[in-house]
């Protein structure tokens, strides 16, 4: 699909000679707009404090793994170490790119076509993320796998006893990708929204079909989204306990809590932990390089109109099928199973008291924690969109270092440091919002540079140039213009928090429940049906931020819906 | 959006316990006072739960005891309610896995906010002994229970114990078709008919025990005889006994409990029962839930209490009739199904001995269990 920009390039440039995208590296026609100045200490200096703040893992790893000996070493580079991480990286790779291949369909039909119920599927198709990874498995075991809901449906009439395997490669494959696709969807429909639609009625003009604009305009200019939700859905896949152990996929985090609930061995936890970071920054740097450094925002002058929508005619048909069957696996059958059990136990009748306070727990720290990391994830985003400059470069690539790793290694590193460094704030509201700010931060970065990147840098100097202080620049013209992107990386904070459980469950104040906790707490003592009621409780409060993405935003962004 | 359904609107008619008439109105009137309503309301019905009811020992008067519990809230929550009543000692209990919760002491070091550890199992309680985390308990509470129950340098105790069984279908079997002996389930009338858990930590225990008991080589041929009868593979024990009395399996390997809370849920004529195996058996392992005092406890007095209170009369009873789990204090008796302890005789193993998780984790993944 990608060999195609050349076409789209050139097609670009002579259809509308001041409005190009510059898709590609060497073969701009114009020469990129490089930002000369030094990034003011505005956005420097609180980039550079949660850099810092993002590097409290990776530290408290080099400072358990110095611990070890020379036998360490010899551990490290068993065999089986290299097995695990290659079958993670395979399943990190095939998740991202199934995620991918899900999602960006998904984020076309319910933003440009007629589709009906666009904004129906737009509010649910990111629900998914919300449900903790380990009871989205369980309940596709107890749907798919032997002897589950499926088998049972089929043996009767067709008289099936045994499904294809679900357990190993392909279960975890399926499972992690119908809960991970979401990031790929947030990104792509914020750049979708961002997008100026004259290149795409350039192409139609020229006389191109719908899919052929598609393939050749659309989707080389949403590589930059595609690209950072894929990460965050490979980066979501690597430090994944509960898919891979519920599933039985021998991937590499089974290995590290190996090492803390067999072994309580941190030594060689953090040693294997370190191992993880360094793969992220692999992951990165291939992703620095699959992204290029083309611009993407609107070179010309004039502002971008909302764009037309697409008329499926008959393929609104096969297009209904497809967001309902990935709705269906991804959410309906989920929901299906936990409300079958919540049925099935209904008539013990047990008031379920606490389900309010955790409700509105979940709610605070939810939402602390996404205005919190989007906050953060600013200043960061600014310096890597708006002034290239290496810092910016290594400023982005830690501050996705917390996110690869498991959540107890980032629970524990702020347990270290908390208990030992910041004793009065250690298992307080303020210490928790920061550990999810360190561990959930690339989601608001990823997001708000893809919008960023969308926002012509000569706005802001225009503004400059007209007497704005630089700050005053980025409050009045940028941040409006990006607000799509940044919006969705909040609502991806709030939703990831929400269910969020290892750092929740050691670093909370003592007995703050939430509605993840009260889910794993039923869950763990064997009553899945009252495990259902804060997991569907957790899906419902999830609907309102999607909601509201998915419903217009004010002002001066391009709509696409209407 | 939210926060107006907690908040005090004003057609709220009755007033909430511990907010006095004055503050309640002054809160009502307010308009736009929503959330500080939100908060005071929280703070009055949090104050009104810690309350026990007129006569009983006001808690938080005797002090108070931080514990850290990889027990789950749903099993043990009330007797920690009860702790508090009989006592007036004020319990606040973080609830988490027991390998993570141990981690997190290790972690913690000097300035642990924790005075008492109670585990699921021995071995992270080993984890912080070996750490030297815990404090030698006195004798007075180490001698109530059995030395095969609590640490060997007396740092942890046992409070309850709970026993490796084969469940059974009652409508397919009878006692006399099942084997005396875990190890006869290898045998190929078993085919198709076993349910077993893998991943589940007690399960694992047993195959630790296993490995004591009969050598490496025998734990693996054990392990193979039973994947060679294609057993049904399960995520938990509550899954096993379910499936069990749906009749989809006819025995399963879980531990005891599981089959009252299940029958509790689904009646009495749920058709499953526990079968023991001979005396002495490896199948019949008895693994314990324990507690530790932390050396650096602030409120080491009121965790002693605790402990006390876990051991003494009130606590073992719920042991037996709340979670089902064998008391492991002389002369409390355990639920009328359950064999009593001292005729199990589950096999002769120190439990500091079952250690060794990592080797059977390993020996499972190589004979491609996990």
């Amino acid at each position: 699909m990608l060999t195609l920009r050349p076409r789209a390039a050139r097609i670009a440039v002579v259809a509308r000679p001041d409005s190009s995208i510059e898709a590609g590296q060497r073969r701009s026609a114009i020469p990129r707009r490089r930002s000369v100045s030094r990034p003011p200490w505005i956005v420097l200096l609180p980039a550079l404090l949660v850099a810092g703040l993002t590097l409290v893992p990776v530290a408290y790893l080099l400072i358990r793994a110095s611990e070890g000996g020379s036998d360490l070493w010899r551990l490290l580079w068993r065999e089986r170490t290299a097995q695990v991480l290659i079958n993670t990286a395979i399943l990190a790779v095939t998740v991202a790119a199934a995620s991918s291949a899900i999602a960006v369909p998904l984020a076309w039909l319910t933003l440009r076509t007629d589709l009906p119920g666009r904004r129906f599927w737009a509010t649910i198709a990111p629900l998914p993320l919300v449900i903790p990874s380990f009871v989205g498995a369980l309940t596709i075991v107890a749907a798919l796998g032997p002897r589950g809901f499926l088998q049972e449906a089929l043996e009767g009439p067709f008289g099936v006893e045994r499904l294809p395997e679900i357990y190993g490669f392909w279960g975890a494959w399926l499972t992690l990708t119908l809960f991970t696709y979401p990031y790929v969807f947030l990104s792509v429909r914020a750049a979708l929204r961002g997008l100026d639609p004259s290149l795409e009625e350039a192409a139609r003009c020229l006389g191109h079909g719908a899919w052929r604009t598609f393939f050749l305009t659309t989707l080389p200019q949403l590589r930059p989204a595609v690209i950072a939700g894929a990460l965050l859905a490979a980066l979501y896949t690597i430090s994944d306990f509960g898919v891979v152990t519920l599933l039985r996929y021998d991937a590499f985090t089974r290995e590290i809590y190996v090492q803390y609930r067999a072994s309580f061995d941190r030594t060689l936890a953090a040693a294997l932990a370190l191992l993880l970071v360094a793969f992220a920054i692999l992951l990165l740097a291939f992703e620095a390089r699959m992204r290029g450094r083309a611009a993407y925002h609107r070179l010309g002058s004039g502002a971008a109109r909302r764009a037309r929508l697409v008329p499926l005619g008959v393929w609104r048909y096969p297009a209904l099928a497809f967001c309902l069957v990935i709705v269906a696996l991804s959410l309906g059958l989920p929901l299906g199973v936990l409300g079958y059990w919540l049925i099935r136990t209904l008539r013990r009748d047990e008031a379920p008291e606490g389900l309010l306070i955790a409700a509105q727990h979940s709610i605070t720290v939810g939402a602390a924690a996404a205005a919190v990391t989007t906050l953060a994830a600013l200043p960061v985003a600014l310096l890597v969109v708006r002034y290239r400059t290496r810092i910016g470069r290594w400023v982005e690539r830690v501050s996705y270092a917390g996110y690869g790793l498991p959540g107890i290694v980032v629970a524990l590193a702020f347990v270290f440091i908390g208990a030992r460094y910041l004793t009065p704030l250690y298992q307080t509201l303020p210490l928790l919002i920061i550990a999810y700010l360190v561990r959930f931060l690339p989601q608001a970065v990823a997001a708000a540079r893809g919008s960023l990147l969308q926002v012509n840098p000569r706005l802001e100097e225009a503004a400059r140039n007209l007497g704005r202080s630089p700050f005053g620049a980025i409050r009045s013209v940028t941040l409006p213009l990006a607000w799509p992107g940044i919006g969705a990386g909040a609502a991806l904070v709030f939703l990831t928090v929400m269910k969020e459980l290892p750092i929740t469950l050691l670093l909370s104040p003592t007995g703050y429940k939430t509605l993840a906790t009260s889910v794993w707490t039923s869950a763990g003592s064997g009553s899945y049906g009252e495990a259902a009621a804060p997991a569907l409780i957790l899906v419902l409060i999830s609907a309102i931020p999607t909601l509201l993405l998915a419903g217009r935003h004010g002002g001066q962004t391009p709509r696409g819906d209407e | 959006m939210m926060a107006e359904q907690f908040s005090l609107g004003g057609s709220r008619p009755e007033r909430p316990m511990g907010v006095s008439r004055r503050q309640f109105m002054r809160l009502s009137g307010a308009a736009g006072l929503a959330l500080a309503g939100n908060v005071a309301l929280r703070r009055a019905t949090t104050a009104a739960q810690a309350t026990p009811p007129a006569g009983g020992t006001p808690v938080g008067s005797a002090g108070k005891v931080t514990i850290y519990s990889g027990r789950n809230e749903n099993l043990i929550g009330d007797l920690v309610t009860q702790f508090e009543q009989a006592t007036g000692i004020d319990a606040e209990v973080r609830y988490g896995d027991t390998a993570e919760l141990a981690a997190t002491i290790l972690e913690e070091g000097d300035n642990s906010p924790a005075d008492l550890f109670w585990a699921q199992d021995a071995g992270a309680l080993g984890a912080l002994a070996k750490e030297e985390r815990l404090v030698t308990l006195p004798d007075s509470v180490l001698d109530l229970v059995d030395t095969r129950f609590r640490s060997s340098q007396g740092v942890w105790v046992g409070t309850s114990g709970r026993a490796r069984v084969l469940v059974y279908n009652t409508e397919q079997l009878t006692e006399a078709d099942l084997p005396t002996s875990v190890l006869d389930l290898v045998d190929s009338k078993w085919k198709g008919k076993i349910g077993w858990a893998p991943t589940n930590a007690s399960f694992q225990s047993f195959v630790t025990a296993l490995r004591v008991v009969q050598g490496e080589d025998g734990a693996r041929e054990w392990l193979e005889g039973i994947l060679a009868n294609d057993p049904v593979v399960f995520e938990g024990n509550s899954a096993i006994v379910r499936a069990v009395g749906a009749g989809e399996i006819a025995v399963g390997l879980v531990n005891h409990y599981y089959l009252y809370e299940i029958r509790e849920e689904e009646g009495e004529d749920f058709p499953a029962a526990n079968h023991f195996f001979a005396a002495g058996d490896v199948g019949n392992l008895v693994n314990v839930a324990g507690v530790g005092i932390l050396r650096t406890a602030s409120n080491a007095e009121q965790a002693q209490r605790f402990v006390e209170y876990l051991l003494g009369q009130d606590g073992q009873t719920y042991f037996a009739e709340r979670t089902f789990e064998y008391p492991l204090v002389e002369g409390i008796e355990p639920g009328a199904e359950l064999v009593p302890l001292d005729e199990i005789k589950g096999p002769e193993i120190d439990l500091g001995d079952l250690a060794d998780l990592q080797g059977t984790l390993q020996l499972l993944t190589e004979v491609g269990v996990l």
